[in-house]
């Protein structure tokens, strides 16, 4: 049925990796510019579910089953939590990131706040994802001529 | 009370005004159409204006985006003259971003099952299959009582 | 142009040009944000508004259907209900500062703070980065959460089942099974 969108598939090929860079950069980079675990979460789901609406949904859950993306909701709250009962038991109160390196307090919140980043953007990506997968898995009703 | 409708006064509310114009469409979509799906648009326009609301508060005159300005090592240099806008609206609405999204999902999700389950999506058809069901439900529920409903 | 794009909103039938439309009034809504210095929540809107709510509405559309049909009630009263609660609104904002006014009681309570203490507590240059991570982190965990709940919410509807419909648009009019 797609078959016939020989430009989207070669521009989307081209496009997915760097998707997946910017989100990266975006990801790692929130400490000196615009970004953050959120928008990067975002725009790492683009990259799959763009690859999924333009090749079909059973090529993209071929690299990213549904029950990874599923794991990965709940991994990243688990990343969240995790630094912050990290801290606890480094003597700290909970999400206290100076726990991670006692001499140099701030060194110890760019760690934090990159754990803690990472984490919200493992969710984030993981939601997204996978509610595409959810609304993607149905039947539409309506075929594509329709439109 | 008129006194204080300065030109000042009217160009210093503008933003508020505005917001609560967009709001007030958002609103008016909510409540007026039968829709389901526009309603939910209708949401989130309303959702948007008030985000707007909020990043408009947080704004200060002559300031600029609250990211300090580093040198080539990485380390901050502080300068007084700079006037940074207020940081704080703008993490409560990056957040309110994301999660609005997925609430607005978890609708959309509600209303591809109300569209299984009744066959439309706008609020009178499934009001009068409702209607209809419930009929249904007294006259078997009466005639099983011996007629007397 | 936000305005006229919601106003557009209202009157459109077509559900498929709701959703472009909504999509539009996201990027014009960003593009306000970066004036208003909000580069961060401008970079969030952009990519969640114009990207992921846009696809997942017409996810939906093409679950359902494409036009809505015309209401048959009359727009009076949802009228009414809109005017009353614009008015009070309106009477609320007469006591708001002026917009960017550096003496709002918005921008003297936490924020110097925040501004002054964040370099050498924090040193991220990023403030909102800062504040979102570090000094709102409980706050931040518990939106995760949020998120995280919303996506297993939407799992639990729509995924559990594997239900295919074949007939098309038929609608099924025997209700819920009990």
């Amino acid at each position: 049925m797609m078959h016939h969108h020989l430009i989207l598939r070669v521009v989307t090929k081209l496009l997915v990796g760097t998707i997946i860079l910017f989100a990266l950069y975006v990801q790692f980079h929130g400490d000196f510019s615009p970004g953050g675990g959120f928008q990067a979460g975002v725009i790492m789901a683009v990259a799959f579910i763009l690859y999924g609406i333009v090749f079909r949904l059973e090529k993209v859950q071929r690299v990213l089953p549904p029950w990874v993306v599923h794991k990965l909701m709940a991994l990243g709250v688990l990343i969240y939590a995790g630094t912050g009962i990290l801290s606890f038991f480094l003597g700290y109160n909970y999400l206290d990131y100076g726990a991670f390196s006692p001499d140099h307090p701030s060194h110890g919140q760019h760690w934090g706040i990159l754990a803690v980043e990472f984490g919200v953007g493992v969710t984030v990506t993981g939601v997204m994802i996978s509610i595409y997968y959810a609304f993607a898995a149905r039947t539409p009703l309506i075929d594509d001529e329709a439109w | 009370m008129l006194e204080e409708f300065t030109w000042e006064f009217i160009v210093g509310h503008m933003n508020y005004w505005l917001f609560i114009v967009l709001m007030m469409t958002g609103l008016y979509v909510v409540v007026a159409r039968g829709n389901l799906v526009k309603k939910i648009v209708g949401l989130n326009i309303f959702q948007v204006s008030v985000f707007m609301l909020y990043i408009s508060i947080g704004k200060i005159t002559g300031g600029t985006a609250p990211i300090f300005s580093t040198n080539l090592q990485g380390k901050i240099k502080l300068d007084p003259e700079i006037v940074y806008s207020n940081p704080l609206p703008h993490v409560l609405i990056l957040t309110a971003i994301v999660v609005g999204v997925a609430t607005t999902s978890l609708g959309l999700a509600l209303i591809v099952r109300i569209r299984e389950e009744y066959g439309t999506i706008e609020e009178q058809g499934i009001l009068t299959i409702e209607r209809d069901m419930v009929h249904e439900e007294e006259r078997v529920h009466g005639e099983a009582m011996g007629g007397r409903g | 142009m936000l305005v006229v794009t919601a106003l557009a909103v209202v009157r459109t039938r077509s559900l498929f040009a709701v959703v472009m439309l909504s999509g539009v009034f996201s990027l014009l809504s960003a593009l306000l944000f970066v004036t208003m210095d909000a580069v961060d929540v401008a970079f969030t809107e952009a990519a969640v508004g114009a990207g992921i709510s846009t696809v997942l509405l017409l996810g939906t559309l093409a679950l359902t259907s494409r036009y809505e049909r015309t209401a048959r009630q009359s727009p009076l009263v949802p009228v009414a209900v809109v005017l009353v609660t614009g008015a009070a609104l309106f009477y609320g904002t007469l006591d708001m500062p002026n917009f960017g006014d550096p003496a709002a009681p918005a921008s003297n309570h936490v924020y110097p703070d925040y501004i002054a203490r964040s370099v050498d507590q924090i040193d991220v240059p990023n403030i909102v980065t800062a504040i979102l991570a570090s000094y709102r982190g409980f706050d931040t965990l518990g939106e995760v959460a949020v998120v995280f709940t919303a996506g297993v919410g939407v799992l639990l509807l729509i995924s559990g089942l594997r239900r295919r419909r074949k007939g098309g648009s038929k609608a099924k009019q025997e209700g819920p099974r009990a």
